[in-house]
């Protein structure tokens, strides 16, 4: 066993655990941060997706052991301000997007990341920058998840 | 708002039909009705142009009208309560995994009540075994079977806190209005629900006639809602099981034989993996050898670690084509005899696919001094409270079992595969587990939609078609979570004789909507040890694929256009009123560039008509595009997709389900399959199981409610799939000119990775997931 400290959504923790447990666990079974989701535990179906220091990042694949002191995570959890959902909430609410659910925290955290980086990058969210999403969605919400996307975007 | 209604004219008005309910005795207001009991929906008629096809068993009689009718013998209550708060609570006796009923019913219940559907708190029930067959959530039937009988007790209700409101304000009941949970008289004098259901309560059980509101009336009914839950998803306070923390229920993981259904014969280092880091037991169960840890991860790791005897599991040695071959084997002749220029024939293959869930199979097991507690997310709980009972050697009472909310279904949620699992590790173990199966255990090792083959002739003369006959041979649909007890009992009363349940379910839920004379459609079924289940429908899918593709030729053949040939044969005018909507807005027949094409496909179930139009892009460039790790393949670009569902509780939660159905419809015809190969199939996760992704999905997505006024809802949670199967296979022929013969058309093409190894059985968690940061 051996000590971690970093940030979870804006407070610092400190776990005591193997250096090689992926985040996902540490976050789930440790900690009870249980809005990143277990789907593959291989990075495929993006389930988990949480924001490290503002870019998108799959806990399962990361050991406790990589992240340092100075880290920022940040998961669904964390993504509103208080009371006032994020935009991107906002819009998947609006939307109806949600069916069961359970893939839905990391398309959201997937789909803030995504406009961020279209924005540095001068892109617009257009098809293709969706067609870029890889988040699985075994309810198929795909439809509405694009149309949330751009909704949030315009109010990011 | 709900508007105000006065409450005289409902309850007084004797040309309505009266339904029956109960005033419970309890301290507060509780009322019941019958599951199974009420109906108003009526058969569709039929109108006859062609050659009008004799009655099929599903038109007059399906398989929701069995699952509702196998509940009538029973008493089977459900109970509206009224609270000391002014809430009302419902306990629904399904299960709900993304299909938004918990939504919908908190709608029924406020429309009939005058309130606002936040004052209805729907949970699921727990599950009980007094219900007998009425506790299954399955064949799109949920709404069909509960509609009636809910709005029967609330109605009874709201009729009861009049009744106490009359009494206590001194007023005749015929002056009161109820709106929001307030009833008000005249004058202005007002009492909340909250301050009448003690009044209201009964303390003798008795029975009561009420008629239901108007449908004229409704205005919460019919009208768009969000989902309940949809703050609570996006801000991940949503629990799914595996997020629920019941206290010393430690992770735990199987691992898993190399081929399906492997059983383990030996463990050769349980010592040395039970001493790994947070790993608290080993133990060798009927279906692997458990590890249960601290974290899931640690579970994970020593499963890999273990080594293990196992024994070859069900199919040994068996792969895709030697399955095809045993069920080639297992079909039987086409009764009418090919007549050459005169007949339409074709042969179209199933592969096997995935009905695994984003959610994988869990369950939360307490199994200790001589009782068990579990949870799991169920939709036939009462038979696997049984099943667990016995396997336990407990007697039911003893079983607790709780109705989770899943993270998906698709079919999954039929069985209990994972809670019978926990059941047995945790009396072995004498300690709680919270049991979760892994994505590689669902895929490789879950159920699965059957491998099948259909095969069609039809015979034309003329411009007529005289016969048309359909013969689907299948590995073995698994029936046995109960739905096949209760479809069997109603199959009995059924014009058939003693069928199968296999048999039963075909005939209840397979009717082709097209006259054309004489039809036949035969399920023939060869067991061979595999797990299987339904998927988004049973037999429809499939049995659509194949009778679309078979239509476009007939029409082809008394050279019609696709949709006006259909347009012609359909039996009545509700269908073609749903397939005219389609060919309108689809703008069909429009001038398409080569390599693209439209396809339309047509499909009737759960008391609902379906049509769907689509738009294939199989051009090369879009073909061959390329993408990591993905099957990209024809794009449907484009969906236009009408149904006809009679009463809709609430729009965007069925057109919700109309998408996700359309989405698997492209999945099952294009991309997704397992592959069988040496007794295993190789597919452990999503990126080798090619469920619709961003990439996959139309860019435009229309979908219309074509409304013919029929007074009950049908079913939705299915529906989409078939006839969306049909249009891209009938588009896919004609943008490339090549019928398919096999279903997912990608199934044999180079798979786009590496399969994972089967031993050690879970694919190893990646480390560099920092440096993918983007």
């Amino acid at each position: 066993m051996s000590t971690h400290t970093f940030k979870v959504n804006g407070e610092t923790v400190t776990v005591d655990v193997e250096d090689d447990v992926r985040m996902l666990w540490v976050l789930r079974d440790v900690l009870g941060i249980t809005g990143p989701k277990y789907g593959c535990g291989i990075n495929v179906c993006k389930a988990c997706t949480s924001h490290v220091n503002g870019k998108a990042f799959n806990p399962c694949s990361v050991p406790v052991g990589a992240i340092s002191e100075s880290d920022e995570i940040t998961t669904i959890e964390g993504l509103a301000d208080g009371d006032t959902l994020h935009p991107m909430q906002e819009a998947w609410i609006d939307n109806d997007v949600a069916q069961c659910g359970y893939c839905q925290p990391g398309q959201i955290m997937a789909a803030v990341a995504l406009v961020k980086r279209c924005e540095a990058e001068g892109r617009d969210i257009d098809d293709e920058a969706l067609d870029e999403i890889r988040n699985i969605c075994r309810c198929g919400t795909y439809n509405r998840i694009r149309e949330a996307i751009k909704a949030g975007a315009d109010n990011m | 708002m709900s508007a105000p209604t006065r409450a005289p004219k409902e309850r007084r008005d004797v040309s309505r039909r009266r339904f029956l309910g109960y005033l419970v005795a309890a301290p507060t207001l509780v009322v019941a009705a019958e599951l199974g009991r009420q109906q108003l929906f009526a058969p569709p008629g039929a109108s006859a142009a062609a050659i009008p096809s004799p009655p099929q068993v599903a038109d007059a009689y399906d398989l929701l009208d069995a699952i509702r009718d196998t509940a009538r013998p029973t008493a089977n209550l459900v109970k509206v309560e009224v609270n000391r708060d002014g809430t009302v609570s419902f306990a629904l006796p399904r299960s709900d995994n993304g299909q938004g009923i918990i939504t919908s019913t908190a709608m029924i219940i406020a429309e009939e009540m005058d309130l606002e559907p936040e004052q209805v708190n729907v949970t699921l029930a727990d599950s009980r075994p007094e219900l007998v067959f009425n506790q299954l959530t399955g064949g799109s039937s949920t709404t069909f079977s509960t509609f009636t009988p809910i709005r029967v007790a609330a109605a009874i209700a709201k009729g009861a806190l009049l009744d106490a409101a009359a009494h206590l304000l001194g007023q005749d009941v015929d002056t009161l209005t109820s709106r929001a949970g307030l009833i008000t008289g005249a004058g202005g004098s007002a009492i909340p629900f909250s301050e009448l259901t003690e009044a209201a309560a009964t303390d003798v059980t008795k029975q009561v006639e009420v008629a239901l509101k108007p449908r004229e009336e409704f205005s919460i009914i019919g009208t768009e809602r969000g989902k309940s839950d949809a703050r609570a998803i996006v801000t991940g306070k949503k629990q799914f099981l595996a997020d629920m923390k019941v206290p010393d229920a430690l992770p735990t993981v199987i691992c898993r034989g190399p081929n399906l259904n492997s059983e383990p014969l030996s463990v050769a280092n349980a010592d040395e993996v039970r001493n790994m880091p947070g790993i608290t037991d080993v133990e060798m169960v009927s279906t692997g050898v458990a590890v249960r840890a601290a974290t899931t991860g640690q579970a994970i790791d020593g499963v890999n670690a273990l080594r293990v005897e196992w024994d070859g599991g069900t199919v040994e040695g068996e792969n895709d084509e030697s399955v095809l071959e045993k069920v080639r084997a297992a079909e039987l002749p086409l009764a009418v005899p090919s007549v050459p220029g005169e007949t339409v024939e074709g042969d179209f293959t199933f592969y096997f696919r995935s009905n695994s869930a984003l959610e994988t199979n869990m369950a939360i097991a307490d199994v200790r001094d001589g009782s068990a507690e579990i949870w799991s997310a169920l939709k036939v709980p009462i038979t696997v409270q049984h099943d667990i009972a016995e396997q336990l050697g407990m007697p039911v009472n003893a079983v607790t079992l709780h109705v989770v909310e899943g993270g998906g279904s698709f079919g999954r949620r039929l069985f209990g595969d994972a809670a019978k699992e926990a059941a047995e590790v945790s009396q072995k173990l004498g300690k709680p587990v919270s049991l979760i199966w892994t994505r590689a255990d669902d895929s490789r090792q879950g159920r699965t939609h059957p491998m099948a083959t259909s095969r069609i002739r039809a015979v034309v003369a003329g411009e007529s078609v005289v016969s048309f006959e359909q013969r689907h041979t299948s590995v073995t649909t698994d029936f046995g979570h109960g739905l096949g007890d209760a479809a069997t009992a109603a199959a009995a009363k059924l014009p058939l004789g003693a069928v199968g349940f296999s048999e039963a379910i075909w005939e209840l839920t397979q009717t082709t909507p097209y006259d054309f004379g004489a039809q036949t459609r035969v399920l023939s079924e060869v067991d061979l040890r595999f797990n299987t289940s339904s998927m988004r429908n049973v037999y429809s899918p499939d049995v659509c694929t194949a009778r679309d593709l078979i239509v476009d030729q007939i029409a082809a053949k008394m050279g019609k256009d696709s949709y006006e040939f259909r347009r012609e044969f359909l039996r009545d005018d509700a269908m073609r009123a749903v397939l005219d909507k389609v060919a309108e807005e689809g703008n069909w027949g429009r001038s398409m560039e080569e390599g693209t094409a439209q396809g339309i496909g047509f499909h009737i179930e759960y008391k609902s008509f379906a049509a769907c139009l689509v738009e294939l892009d199989c051009r090369p460039e879009t073909v061959n595009r390329e993408i990591r790790s993905a099957r990209t393949g024809p794009r449907v670009t484009k969906v236009v997709f009408a149904s006809d569902g009679g009463l809709i509780i609430n729009p965007l939660g069925y057109k919700a389900q109309v998408m996700g159905g359309i989405n698997d419809g492209i999945a099952m015809t294009l991309t997704s399959s397992l592959h069988l190969e040496d007794g295993h199939f190789i597919e452990a996760s999503w990126d080798n199981y090619f469920y619709t992704r961003q990439w996959n999905t139309p860019l435009d997505m229309q979908i219309f409610i074509v409304d013919s006024g029929r007074p009950e809802p049908g079913g939705v949670g299915e529906l989409a799939v078939a006839p969306t199967c049909g249009a891209i296979a009938c588009a896919y022929a004609r943008a490339t000119g090549t019928v398919p013969e096999y279903f997912p058309i990608l199934h044999k093409e180079p798979l786009p990775f590496e399969p994972y190894p089967t031993v050690p059985p879970i694919p190893p968690s990646p480390t560099n997931g920092l440096e993918m940061a983007r």
